[in-house]
């Protein structure tokens, strides 16, 4: 089997595994008072605290969460809420369209639900925001309740610049929230150094478990709960804390952030191969996103390990489909629910063309990434492609 | 074979896979998305198109350990039969959206799809028999879908496959009772898969607009009352009329003008016909020689009846002489011609769409 989803989801270390599965077997609820509690509790705070070290934060303001989506949703409606209670002029939200469904999906429900109303950020072509777009779109920030712009975008890679955002937004007096699910351990990711009042990061990404997160919040950040109970988390996210998925979380991403250069240059090799091979192999592939080496705020511009191309005259699906055929895994961006491949949202915010969004795969490279990876890729995607354009010729555009 | 299972989320589908599967084929499920709008959970008995039944197609596919995409149909369906559905209304006529589904999408869009991708053909969960190329009626005379399926070609039924042909409803859900499929008892899917709530004139309704128009009584050419809109109509139909004619004797619609509106309607000798004019025929063998005695079915469940196929004066379509009179014979219909054979099934020899039916006493 030939793995390239790794932005979907990558193999857990064995070290994380190792930790988490010695956790399990203890009991203990970090709540409890007595010593199996305190136990726990220990446990969980060590883990918070390497977290931070890890992420340049500080301990309080790690808080743990069930992922990514439930990060960026308490993210969103959280400082959305706090920020509209406070003042009520504030209902409106900046956010760049080619954010991920999680956000996206909860600014749309502050919208139909909860009389928000938004502001979509201009996208470059290759994916980024730019502070002149921010600028525009926030005006004098009197009116703006939040803005959130992801770190590095899942489906073309794209990295923005969130330190000259976040000093965008805060000169307007405006918190910024951003989704950096697929740049920690990827790129050079700094909470304090960054500025940004919130950050959302999730395990399963990096060599973690699944349903273990955070929402990195600064303590001057108010943010209202989305659950509550217990209290736990700064009373922002109540809930019995998973001690085993937080030391698998904790082990994973100190790992990811500390061998994240060797680790990249290793797979952004890799990767590089990959698209010249196919570049060789199908001459007008079009490559999405900013270019292989491009630079952003002195680190990579794009994700290492990401590889997001178009061929024209096939369809994403089909192409998806004859490469699982031949045991190579990878993603055609985004499906809804019932899994019906849809044009990326991504590509689409970009300014791309319906068909270069339908026709587009992505390739996504990670840690377990091997030269034989690559080879079965370019073994097969010539004669993949030319199939794959005999059943898209028969297509009538609707 | 190399095959493309298309599996609605239905117990016939699920069986059909299975059984192709075991039976050594290399088998890959797709689900058709043929609606823009899906509805999460599914309503009742209706409708195939929901996530809901998304999940019970991809459920089986992942207990057969085959791949199981969706494709994305929604843009075909919606011009090539929802349109046509609502244009042939719109026109006076009767159309059946599940043949025109058949011979546009399911052994069309998905089969050249299918086979531009390296397969060989496509399963389904339909009812009927299919050996040698030769169509014929499932050995199962309530479930059968010979009818709907009527209007493939030679080289369409090439690229289809139907397993269940040879057994009894009964038996495809015992099947997948003891492969322990949850679908086994899933209800049977009736009505028309766009229109979840069953309500079709309301559906038309929405679409076309009320156009209103006169009943007229075609003993008396009085017009005896006023409708919202000729898409409420079929031939043949006797409820929903909205009018009472003096004698209390029921009516049936005889005719559809739908440029003038008119809505005919007249007494149960009126309704009957004995003679069927059509549009150009489609055959799924070799083209017969005319003219030849068949049986004709001319609507979904409806009877057979013993007929003569001929050719239609100066028209390129049939003219079928019904040997008994029949009622509702509605314009836009599929007359599908079957030679009977009681041993191993009437065979399919084709269709044609109804254009005019009428008396030959009156018309002669």
């Amino acid at each position: 089997m030939t793995y390239l989803d790794h932005a979907a989801t990558t193999p857990m270390i064995p070290e994380a595994v190792a930790a988490m599965t010695e956790q399990l077997a203890r009991v203990g609820n970090a709540s409890s008072l007595h010593a199996s509690g305190r136990g726990a509790r220990r446990t969980a705070e060590q883990s918070r605290e390497r977290l931070a070290e890890a992420l340049g934060a500080r301990p309080s303001e790690v808080l743990f969460t069930g992922g990514g989506t439930e990060s960026d949703n308490l993210a969103v409606k959280g400082l959305f809420w706090a920020r509209r209670d406070a003042d009520p002029r504030r209902t409106r939200i900046v956010v760049s369209p080619a954010e991920h469904h999680a956000v996206l999906d909860s600014v749309e429900w502050l919208v139909e639900h909860d009389g928000a109303e938004v502001t979509w950020l201009d996208v470059s072509p290759t994916g980024e925001v730019t502070t002149q777009a921010l600028a525009e779109a926030l005006g004098d920030g009197t009116d703006v309740a939040v803005a959130s712009v992801m770190w590095a975008n899942n489906e073309i890679g794209a990295v923005s610049d969130l330190a000259s955002l976040a000093v965008v937004a805060h000169a307007v007096g405006v918190p910024l929230h951003t989704d950096a699910v697929q740049a920690v351990g990827q790129v050079p990711v700094d909470f304090a150094a960054s500025g940004v009042d919130a950050l959302t990061m999730t395990g399963h990404k990096l060599g973690g478990p699944m349903g273990a997160g955070l929402l990195v919040l600064r303590r001057d950040a108010e943010c209202t709960p989305l659950l509550h109970g217990g209290g736990q988390e700064r009373d922002v996210r109540s809930g019995t804390l998973d001690v085993a998925a937080i030391v698998g979380l904790a082990v994973a991403t100190t790992r990811a952030v500390a061998d994240r250069v060797e680790r990249t240059a290793r797979v952004a090799a890799l990767r590089d191969r990959l698209v010249a091979g196919v570049v060789a192999r199908v001459p007008d592939v079009q490559l999405n996103g900013p270019a292989l080496d491009a630079v952003v705020a002195g680190g990579p511009g794009r994700l290492p390990g990401n590889a997001h191309l178009s061929f024209p005259g096939a369809e994403g699906d089909a192409l998806l489909m004859l490469l699982d055929a031949k045991g190579i895994e990878c993603s055609t961006g985004s499906a809804c629910s019932a899994g019906v491949a849809r044009p990326s949202h991504v590509l689409l915010a970009t300014g791309a063309e319906p068909d270069r969004a339908r026709s587009s795969l992505r390739f996504s490279l990670g840690h377990t990434s091997t030269e034989a990876d690559v080879d079965a890729v370019l073994d097969v995607v010539g004669p993949v492609v030319e199939r794959a354009r005999r059943a898209g010729l028969g297509r009538r555009s609707a | 074979m190399r095959l493309i299972a298309a599996m609605s989320g239905g117990v016939d589908s699920a069986v059909a896979a299975a059984l192709a599967v075991e039976a050594g084929h290399d088998v890959t499920g797709v689900h058709l998305a043929l609606s823009q709008h899906r509805q999460q959970l599914r309503s009742g008995s209706r409708g195939c198109c929901s996530v809901e039944d998304a999940d019970d197609a991809r459920r089986v596919a992942d207990e057969l350990g085959i791949p199981f995409y969706v494709w994305d149909m929604a843009d075909r369906f919606a011009e090539d039969v929802v349109d046509d559905f609502v244009a042939e209304y719109a026109a006076g006529r009767t159309p059946n959206p599940c043949l025109r589904c058949n011979e546009k999408i399911k052994f069309a869009a998905v089969l050249d799809r299918a086979q531009a991708l390296g397969f060989d053909a496509v399963v389904t969960g339909h009812h009927a028999r299919l050996v040698d190329g030769e169509l014929r009626r499932s050995v199962d005379a309530a479930k059968d879908q010979s009818y709907v399926l009527g209007v493939l070609t030679r080289r369409q039924l090439a690229g289809a496959l139907f397993p269940l042909g040879e057994m009894t409803k009964e038996r495809v859900r015992e099947i997948a009772a003891e492969r322990g499929y949850a679908v086994a008892t899933k209800p049977d899917s009736h009505d028309i898969c766009f229109i979840p709530d069953g309500d079709t004139r309301g559906f038309l309704d929405r679409r076309l607009g009320a156009a209103p128009g006169p009943v007229v009584d075609a003993a008396t050419g009085a017009t005896v009352g006023e409708h919202q809109g000729t898409h409420g109509f079929t031939i043949g139909q006797r409820k929903g009329l909205g009018v009472t004619v003096g004698d209390q004797r029921p009516r049936y619609v005889l005719g559809i003008e739908p440029v003038s509106r008119t809505v005919t309607i007249g007494t149960a000798d009126q309704a009957g016909v004995d003679e069927v004019l059509t549009g150009t025929p489609s055959w799924t063998g070799p083209v017969p020689e005319l003219p030849f005695p068949a049986v004709v079915q001319l609507r979904a469940h409806g009877a057979s009846v013993p007929c003569t196929v001929s050719a239609r004066e100066g028209a390129a379509g049939l003219r079928i002489e019904l040997h008994d009179q029949q009622r509702g014979v509605a314009p836009g219909q599929s007359a599908v011609l079957y030679a009977p054979d009681a041993e191993r099934g009437d065979r399919v020899l084709g269709q044609a769409a109804v254009s005019l039916a009428g008396s030959r006493a009156v018309a002669g």
